[in-house]
């Protein structure tokens, strides 16, 4: 299982004139995962899938792709990743299966069945005209495109934005299908929280162009925890408590929401002596919002290696 | 089979967790029997429109806890052959559910008779589930 990450950054960077769109960047996707990569509008994103795909130069620091230096990659390597971008660019005036015949012209290996495929699936005429087709109509023909080639590597940059409920369930579906091919990784940017909790297994946050966590799904989850401590009378002043990131207070009642929850944490909160004090399960929600929340900011990074106290 | 799972999203459960609880609950209530059949790995996800690792993860907690089994080339079945849990370990799973019931009943102003008595009922209403005997 030592294989090479299928996408590697280290210390990626990117100003936008003084002001960095992207910041000592360090990612690691592993092959055959469905990787989310979040973060708010204008957190960076956008810019770093450009940086990553060479559509970008980086100020500076590294980055590599499939195993190929991201500011020299081969048309060969290209050939091997399928990208969605965000803004679905299709030529208004051919028809739906023109696109296919066109696109299919650049690529060596081209699978008009999965094309068919994917566009049946988002309920597509064939003889439909692009200018005629709504958001979610072209966000299907633009993934029908994008996955004809059979890429190893499919990137996709926010592919649930501005799609109808129908649309959307369509593209979630694909991805799941999709992941039917082991060898395959899935990298997709997204604000929906709910997608990442059905389809992820590794997630990524640039919060403000800095990342702030890159780990399994599950390892999130176990590390943001909420505790509730009741006490008889009012409850005591609280003390440094490690990895706090949020503190609710009510009559008889803490609630804190930690980061590493471990042995250390429990014991500092049991020197607090309270009456009753029980795990609170957390909705991923809750869990990212307290985690990107005022008092975390920037002083914790989730990664894999570190996540376990 | 009358036995279908559904999973939402945003809640504070994961999702591997909701097919878990909602495959004990069925066996507990009679709706899954040993010997049943459940969908695959990958029927299932696509089912449900969730990552595979997920149901797989679900499964292997299930498998664990001894409440099903992969037969190889036929699917994954209900059994129920062998306790997996020492009384150790299973007092040590037990208790913190019963603090919470108790900490949030205590809290609601229930009485310690009503709780027993709440308690035997339940207990009544699963009596068909065989003990752990």
């Amino acid at each position: 299982m030592n294989e090479q990450p299928v996408i590697r950054t280290q210390g990626l960077t990117r100003y936008f004139g003084a002001k960095p769109a992207v910041y000592d960047l360090n990612l690691e996707v592993p092959r055959g995962c469905v990787f989310a990569f979040l973060g708010r509008n204008g957190s960076g994103k956008t810019t770093t899938i450009r940086m990553l795909l060479g559509l970008l130069q980086p100020t500076r620091g590294e980055g590599s792709i499939l195993g190929h230096d991201i500011r020299s990659l081969p048309p060969e390597a290209r050939a091997r990743i399928g990208y969605l971008t965000e803004e679905h660019q299709l030529y208004d005036w051919m028809r739906v299966k023109e696109c296919g015949g066109f696109q299919s012209q650049f690529y060596p290996r081209w699978n008009e069945k999965i094309f068919r495929g994917v566009i049946g699936h988002f309920n597509l005429k064939p003889t439909a005209r692009v200018k005629d087709l709504s958001r979610g109509e072209r966000a299907g023909l633009c993934l029908g495109l994008t996955l004809a080639p059979e890429p190893e590597l499919l990137v996709l940059d926010d592919p649930a934005m501005g799609l109808d409920p129908v649309a959307h369930r369509s593209l979630m579906e694909s991805m799941v299908y999709l992941t039917r091919r082991s060898d395959r990784t899935i990298f997709f940017s997204s604000h929906q929280l709910a997608d990442v909790e059905r389809v992820a297994d590794y997630i990524a946050i640039l919060d403000r162009s800095v990342l702030r966590m890159c780990c399994s799904l599950e390892t999130f989850r176990n590390s943001v925890q909420q505790v509730r401590l009741r006490f008889p009378g009012p409850p005591p002043p609280l003390p440094d408590i490690p990895g706090l990131l949020q503190a609710f207070r009510a009559e008889g009642e803490l609630r804190l929401t930690c980061v590493h929850y471990g042995a250390t944490t429990e014991k500092a909160l049991r020197a607090l002596a309270p009456a009753q004090m029980e795990m609170v399960p957390l909705s991923l929600e809750d869990a990212f919002i307290s985690y990107l929340g005022e008092r975390g900011e920037k002083s914790f990074i989730l990664s894999e290696t570190e996540a376990q106290p | 089979m009358s036995f279908n799972i559904t999973i939402s999203t945003g809640l504070n459960m994961p999702i591997y967790k909701q097919i878990t609880d909602q495959v004990w609950l069925a066996f507990v209530t009679g709706k899954l029997a040993v010997g049943d059949q459940l969908p695959t790995v990958r029927t299932l996800a696509e089912d449900l429109v969730v990552n595979p690792n997920t149901v797989a993860r679900a499964y292997a907690d299930l498998m664990r806890d001894g409440l099903i089994e992969s037969r190889a080339g036929r699917g994954v079945f209900i059994t129920r052959k062998r306790k997996v849990f020492t009384r150790e370990e299973g007092w040590r799973r037990l208790e913190p559910l019963i603090d919470a019931a108790i900490g949030e009943a205590m809290t609601m102003d229930f009485t310690h008779q009503e709780l027993r008595e709440a308690f035997e009922k339940k207990l009544g209403q699963w009596k068909h589930v065989k003990g752990g005997n």
